[in-house]
């Protein structure tokens, strides 16, 4: 229940209090409610659809207070259906409308991938432009807690690997809100994957953040913490993990630079490529499996470029998944995730240390 | 195969005052219709502007008198007819076999003189019915002369619409362009009626220059927004979902105006194979749940590829279906262009009037092969495509019922071919000439606007070109 102490309305009524005093603490989950309840109030032709997205507000409660605001017409609850809803919406972007479709969790978008991948993301190149698709994909993706092969697992690989699609992947509050603000004004299909383990962390927000025009510029990737020694690239809760990292590898004499990614398509390449060129080693963090995952994409642009390729001081390091379906027990589980562990071993990899 | 039962519950539960067929006089012998309270009836189905009676009376007709003989259809069943344009509530579809509705038989002539002519438009005219039929004779034309490019090596693939041409200008015909249209592949005829030019079909079968889509999708794959029809998604199935949803979009725009009632119906065509595939569930339980104002147009043909109905469901049919999703529906023989026509028309204003999904199930027979890539006989016999193709042609259907009329004659009809015939070989012979699309326009609308990767990618391609001017001498360098 901590949305609950930062809602909308106390959040306007603080406002020059907050002013004064800049940064408050907010989740993730109320950053998100903030920037869909900002865009519906903006754009009339903005609504959101899902299952029990409505009267029960969210299978998270991202969408809390939204049906009461904006009644059933603009928050609308589905029928069972992800291929129905998914299709929908899609047809509704054809015609103007701009749809936020809420899967539960992104795993369920596997039953819709067809609508997302042949339909959305293609119509307007297939239509020679006449037809475009403005909408957002969104909702829990990536690893949870103790649900094992089909509801732990990361999408922003396969969705990123589509034209025509742009993914965008936060990791803090401002993320959250200033990124999904972007996604909805986006003429084009987003798709937007949320962490459920973050969604009730907080995170600083500054007094712009916590403003209505507060958008962040997709494409644009984000150092988190600058450093001179080896560059972490890295999205969504590895960003949490990194960090941590790099504070423990600052105590070890490695000063690490922290990019996060922000949007995983289109990649920030300038952002990645001179980082990588000052520190000359790279370690990619991800929660997904290995094989053509984001860190691949990341090592493949390192051996494309001839200054990038020049100036590595040491191969490339992958933090992934582990490369079998999430198992359920804790330890087999934790054994398949990544840990800050794992990301400090790695940098010190590179620094030939280990 | 009739079943009393269904019409005793309706008489008793349904009756109304005034049927519009009770209105209507008699059809006399050169075919006109007399009644001019039927006249206006009929007239205000045409649009939403003329609303001599309220919707509710067209879905509300208490007594389908479903005839005698019936008609063997897709897959040797055979199915009971009616003279009756009943678009059937869920609660309220017939026990026994769904009938269908029918005005105009083999012969093209009008089967009931009590009830028939009211399904034709009072104002059809020589110049309206020559055009349907010249249209009809065109998609035909051009259908025989781009199977034979594309097996001359011209075209890499086609899809032809034989067998169905009524079932497209009887429905096309019936809306305007306002009202949108998401299309399978076979509906060719609904965007020629729509205005759609012989250079244009040529010219994206071509993928030339002057593609619309700028050589982006396979043939047959057309889209037009000027037209209101959306570009042909090849995956089968995921057009109907998304017509509900533009469905959708026109109703809430229609709300934001202030107004109960959408500027135009979405239709959305699908074959009896597509109708197994998830998404024809999905978006029939999600277009009734949302009170969708959209045709479900069903082109049951006997045929999904090669699967013949018979291995392709075990119900009814698909209008049938209707029922479980708590929707109306009606099903017509879809080779009588006037039947097609009025069940067309009601279930716009239906559905537009009440904003809800109507089923339509048209019933015809797939004459040609399903692709360039198909042959139809490895799979049915010969016999039964000129069976079908020699004894309820579609076209022959509707020239015959002109003939009666003295709309045209044998002479007129090779004119009207001959003109068609060379209508098509110019634009395709146009079309060959044309260069293919520029490469410079590949990287163009993946995004509104381009990433800067695409712009890096171009870049080096076009660089690249430049660079080797000997290697790239072609046309679209």
């Amino acid at each position: 229940m901590l949305s609950r102490l930062c809602s909308t309305s106390r959040m306007t009524a603080l406002k020059p209090f907050t002013r004064t005093f800049a940064t408050i603490e907010v989740p993730v989950r109320e950053a998100l409610n903030q920037a869909i309840d900002e865009e519906m109030e903006r754009d009339d032709a903005v609504y959101i659809m899902g299952e029990e997205v409505a009267q029960y507000q969210g299978a998270y409660k991202v969408t809390k207070g939204l049906y009461q605001k904006y009644g059933d017409r603009r928050v609308i609850d589905t029928p069972i259906t992800e291929m129905g809803f998914t299709g929908l919406a899609v047809g509704s972007a054809y015609k103007d409308l701009k749809p936020i479709v809420e899967f539960m969790t992104f795993n369920f978008s596997m039953q819709a991938i067809d609508q997302i991948v042949n339909s959305a993301a293609k119509q307007y190149y297939m239509s020679a432009g006449d037809i475009a698709c403005p909408i957002v994909f969104r909702g829990a993706n990536g690893i949870a807690a103790g649900v094992a092969a089909q509801h732990s697992q990361c999408f922003a690989a396969w969705y990123s690997s589509v034209p025509g699609l742009k993914v965008l992947a936060p990791y803090s509050s401002e993320d959250a809100k200033g990124l999904l603000k972007a996604a909805i004004r986006d003429p084009n299909p987003v798709v937007f994957l949320e962490q459920e383990l973050l969604y009730g962390t907080n995170f600083p927000m500054s007094d712009e953040a916590q403003g209505k025009d507060f958008v962040i510029p997709i494409g644009e990737a984000k150092i988190e913490k600058e450093g001179s020694d080896v560059t972490i690239v890295t999205f969504s809760r590895g960003v949490g993990l990194s960090l941590e990292a790099a504070e423990q590898l600052t105590a070890k004499g490695i000063n690490a630079e922290v990019i996060n990614l922000r949007t995983i398509r289109p990649l920030d390449r300038d952002t990645i490529l001179s980082s990588i060129k000052k520190t000359g080693r790279v370690v990619t963090v991800e929660d997904g499996w290995p094989q053509c995952g984001v860190g691949s994409e990341i090592a493949a642009m390192c051996m494309e470029d001839d200054v990038v390729f020049d100036s590595l001081d040491a191969p490339v390091q992958r933090i992934c998944g582990a490369d079998v379906p999430m198992p359920y027990a804790l330890n087999l589980e934790e054994a398949a995730v990544p840990q800050i562990n794992d990301i400090v071993e790695a940098c010190e990899k590179t620094m030939y240390r280990k | 195969m009739i079943r009393s039962a269904p019409l005793a519950l309706r008489l008793s539960s349904r009756r109304l005052s005034s049927s519009i067929s009770s209105q209507c006089s008699a059809f006399n012998g050169k075919g006109r219709l007399q009644s001019e309270l039927c006249s206006k009836a009929l007239t205000s189905l045409r649009g939403p502007s003329n609303r001599h009676f309220s919707s509710s009376t067209l879905h509300d007709i208490s007594t389908v008198d479903i005839d005698s003989d019936s008609r063997i259809y897709a897959g040797d069943v055979p199915l009971p007819l009616t003279t009756d344009c009943t678009i059937f509530e869920a609660d309220d579809i017939p026990t026994g076999k769904y009938p269908v509705f029918r005005v105009m038989d083999e012969n093209g002539v009008i089967r009931d003189d009590a009830k028939g002519p009211q399904y034709i438009d009072p104002e059809l005219n020589e110049e309206h019915a020559v055009k349907m039929f010249r249209t009809m004779s065109r998609l035909n034309v051009m259908d025989n002369i781009f199977l034979n490019a594309q097996r001359q090596g011209r075209i890499s693939f086609y899809m032809s619409s034989q067998g169905e041409e009524a079932v497209h200008i009887g429905s096309a015909s019936a809306l305007d362009n306002k009202d949108v249209i998401f299309a399978q592949y076979r509906e060719t005829g609904v965007l020629m009626w729509r205005g759609f030019t012989m250079s244009q079909f040529a010219d994206q079968c071509f993928s030339n220059s002057g593609d619309l889509g700028k050589g982006r999708q396979m043939p047959v794959h057309y889209g037009s927004r000027a037209l209101n029809f959306h570009t042909i998604s090849s995956p089968l199935t995921t057009q109907l979902p998304q017509a509900a949803g533009a469905a959708y979009a026109m109703k809430m725009e229609a709300v934001r105006n202030g107004s109960n009632r959408a500027a135009g119906v979405t239709v959305c065509y699908f074959g009896d194979g597509a109708a197994s595939e998830g998404d024809f569930h999905a978006a029939m339980n999600i277009a009734a749940t949302m009170d969708a104002p959209i045709i479900f147009f069903c082109r049951n043909n006997g045929f999904a590829i090669s699967t013949p109905v018979a291995d392709q469901y075990r119900g009814d049919g698909i209008a049938s279906r209707a029922k479980g999703y708590g929707m109306a529906s009606i099903r017509v023989d879809g080779n009588d262009l006037f039947a097609v026509n009025a069940a067309t028309a009601r279930a716009k204003e239906l559905a537009l009037s009440e904003n809800r999904p109507v089923l339509i199930e048209t019933m015809s027979y797939r004459v040609g092969h399903h692709s360039t890539s198909d042959d139809s006989t490895r799979y049915r016999s010969t016999e039964e495509i000129k069976k079908w193709d020699n004894e309820d042609n579609p076209i022959d259907r509707f020239r015959r019922f002109c003939e009666a009329k003295g709309w045209l004659d044998e002479e007129r009809v090779q004119t009207i071919r001959d003109e068609e015939k060379i209508n098509v070989l110019q634009a395709l012979e146009s079309a060959e000439k044309k260069g293919p699309p520029a490469l410079a326009t590949m990287f163009d609308d993946v995004y509104k606007e381009k990433t800067p990767e695409l712009e890096r990618q171009e870049a080096k391609l076009l660089e690249h070109v430049a660079k080797y001017p000997e290697r790239y001498t072609g046309p679209g360098h």
